[in-house]
């Protein structure tokens, strides 16, 4: 099991609970094949004859290697089974990197993983390079108002990527699938006692990674009013996103929250309706190439970093521009 | 795996990880010498999200009986006026581990750190915040949990604690999940859970007599420099230029038409 290229990097890819590859999978291993070659870790449950199909989608993505881990602990076990899975990996690869995506789940396998084998950690990574020394992580951070790179002092460095932060995309490669033996760690794990899938209407785009985005905050004043937000978002292909406010006020579920503690996006267009621009929001948003708010306060801060402001009241312009976009449809 | 007579005798003592933090609300910059936080350049305030860590174990400590709340922080000597805030909000003692010699630690020997000041200090639940709003690591509970061979459940948004074990929702991109796990064990919050209670001027006084210990890495035998092991450095840093205003109009009946044209115009639609 020593045969795997001098520079792999090894990549942790996620699966759905439908068992199929994650929307993440693309951006990691496109970040893999930029400073090395990618080897790729898929955990499924036996059974289910996923692997064939796992190491298929990953090859397409541009995995040289899929190794894939078969075990059912996954579906009962926070973190531990994964954490096993990727130290048996990482044993057999010998990679200068270990690439896993910076969601929840991402994190926490990381961290483990990390803390066990004592190697160096880079979180939330939005590009990856190789120098004369090895890998370095790129971070933007305070809110994109400086960005920093890190690397490891020797020894593989683990970097989470932030999901959606990476373009490249790696060539196909033909499909190479092993199987990986577990040895379980014994570690002790939480219990996953139920899951409920998210209810989404999965005709949008996802926030994270999202080319557009348009969101609301307080000032769309009810759940039933966030309608307005979502209509503009689908008249432009855009994914819905909210300030904690529009959240906290149950206008939408948390997922959607942009900013210092939630989801950070650089999109293309930006569209804040209803929405001050705190500084906390501003932190989440203001590296969008274009950026377009409205709202009723001509002093609300988000005007400071807007590319096109309009003051006035969001139930009067965007019914407007709506028609406008559909007028320009036919 | 840990054995259960690492657990408190005794009263529950749940640890809270508390870290001071550049004020989101004012201008935060970082050195750009060092690629630290510049301290001088913002007002240093708890953060949020350790307050609301802080509000998960008061809460259950004014339902259960006998349950103790520690805070614990590393961080530099100049954040115990921080940490003594959550005394006056009620918990019953610090820990603060403070060395120059951990300025700048990366992940690793934070995590390394805390993990020894934990097991010194005795713990059957450790609550963190998700994310900190200036490292937004979000990976230190994981660490532990690894280190401190316990269970992890993170990103709670409720928290439910017993005597024997704590469980909770998950929610994550995928859905929502319930979880539990056994004490002792690591969790983590996020900011769904109630905002934290106000230290009252009771509160406040009482923080002046409750016990706060200072301790450095040597006392939890910890190398800070120990180059034998590996870890992350800062390699380059660079600020962004702040951001530009463009162009505001007042709506007068055609704003919306207006937008419509800007995005047309850079074939955003
Ligand atoms: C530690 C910490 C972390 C935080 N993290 C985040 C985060 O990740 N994301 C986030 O968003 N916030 C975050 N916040 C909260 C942040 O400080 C603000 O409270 C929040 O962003 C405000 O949301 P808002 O702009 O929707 O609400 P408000 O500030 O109440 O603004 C509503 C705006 O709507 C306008 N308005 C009202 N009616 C209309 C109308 N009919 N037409 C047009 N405009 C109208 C008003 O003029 C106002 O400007 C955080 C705060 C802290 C302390
Ligand atoms: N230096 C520290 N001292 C104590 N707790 C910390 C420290 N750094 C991080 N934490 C805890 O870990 C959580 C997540 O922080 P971070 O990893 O910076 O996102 C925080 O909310 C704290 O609970």
């Amino acid at each position: 099991m020593t045969d795997y290229p001098a520079d792999s990097i090894l990549v942790l890819l996620e699966t759905s609970p439908a068992g199929e590859l994650a929307s993440s999978a693309a951006g990691l291993l496109g970040a893999a094949s930029l400073i090395g070659t990618p080897v790729a870790l898929a955990v499924t449950s036996p059974g289910r004859g996923e692997s064939q199909a796992l190491a298929e989608q990953a090859a397409a993505a541009g995995a040289e290697r899929v190794l894939v881990v078969e075990t059912d602990s996954a579906q009962t076990q926070l973190t531990v089974p994964q954490v096993d899975a990727l130290a048996a990996a990482a044993a057999a690869v010998a990679p200068d990197a270990v690439l896993i995506s910076n969601s929840i789940e991402g994190r926490d396998v990381a961290g483990r993983f990390a803390a066990r084998t004592s190697a160096p950690i880079a979180v939330d990574a939005i590009g990856v390079s190789r120098d004369d020394e090895g890998v370095v992580a790129r971070h933007s951070v305070y809110g994109g108002a400086y960005n920093l790179e890190s690397a490891a002092t020797f020894g593989p460095l683990v970097v989470t990527v932030r999901q959606g932060a990476i373009e490249s995309r790696a060539e196909a490669r033909p499909v190479a699938l092993e199987t990986l033996e577990l040895q379980p760690s014994g570690a002790a794990a939480a219990t996953i006692e139920s899951v409920e899938a998210l209810e989404e209407a999965s005709s949008r785009p996802e926030l994270r990674g999202a080319t557009k985005v348009v969101s609301g905050g307080r000032g769309l004043g009810s759940a039933e009013k966030f309608a307005l937000v979502e209509e503009l978002a689908d008249a432009l292909g855009a994914a819905v996103g909210a300030s904690r406010a529009a959240v906290d006020a149950g206008y939408i579920p948390a997922n959607h929250q942009v900013g210092q503690t939630g989801v950070s996006v650089s999109p293309q267009l930006y569209v804040a309706l209803g929405i001050s621009g705190a500084i906390q929001h501003k932190a989440g948003m203001q590296t969008a190439k274009n950026i377009i708010a409205v709202n009723k306060d001509p002093d609300a801060p988000i005007f400071e970093v807007a590319d096109f402001g309009v003051v006035g009241d969001v139930f009067t312009v965007v019914p407007q521009l709506i028609s406008a976009l559909a007028e320009r449809k036919r | 795996m840990l054995a259960d007579e690492e657990r408190t005798q005794g009263p529950m003592k749940i640890i809270v990880l508390v870290k001071e933090v550049p004020d989101t609300y004012g201008e935060r910059k970082l050195d750009l010498e060092t690629g630290l936080a510049d301290r001088a350049a913002s007002e240093s305030v708890l953060d949020e999200i350790s307050e609301r860590a802080l509000e998960v174990a008061l809460a259950h400590a004014g339902s259960a009986d006998g349950v103790e709340v520690v805070i614990m922080s590393m961080a530099p000597e100049t954040a115990a006026t921080t940490i003594r805030k959550g005394l006056a909000m009620g918990a019953a003692s610090a820990v603060h581990v403070a060395d120059p010699g951990l300025a700048g630690a990366d992940l690793g020997l934070t995590a390394r750190t805390l993990a020894a000041a934990i097991r010194r200090t005795g713990f059957d639940l450790v609550i963190a915040g998700n994310l900190s709003t200036d490292g937004s690591g979000g990976v230190l509970a994981a660490m532990l949990a690894e280190l401190l061979e316990v269970a992890n459940a993170t990103a709670l948004s409720s928290v439910e604690i017993t005597a024997e074990s704590v469980s909770g929702t998950r929610t994550t991109d995928d859905g929502a999940m319930r979880v539990s796990a056994p004490l002792p064990a690591v969790i983590s919050i996020t900011e769904a859970l109630p905002d934290a209670r106000l230290p009252n001027f009771k509160g406040i006084m009482a923080a002046k007599k409750k016990p706060f210990e200072t301790l450095t890495a040597a006392d939890l035998g910890i190398e800070p420099q120990d180059l034998a092991v590996a870890s992350s450095i800062m390699t380059a840093i660079a600020e962004k230029p702040p951001r530009a205003a463009g162009v505001k109009i007042t709506d007068e009946g055609d704003g919306g038409t207006k937008i419509a044209e800007f995005l047309i115009e850079n074939r955003l639609a």
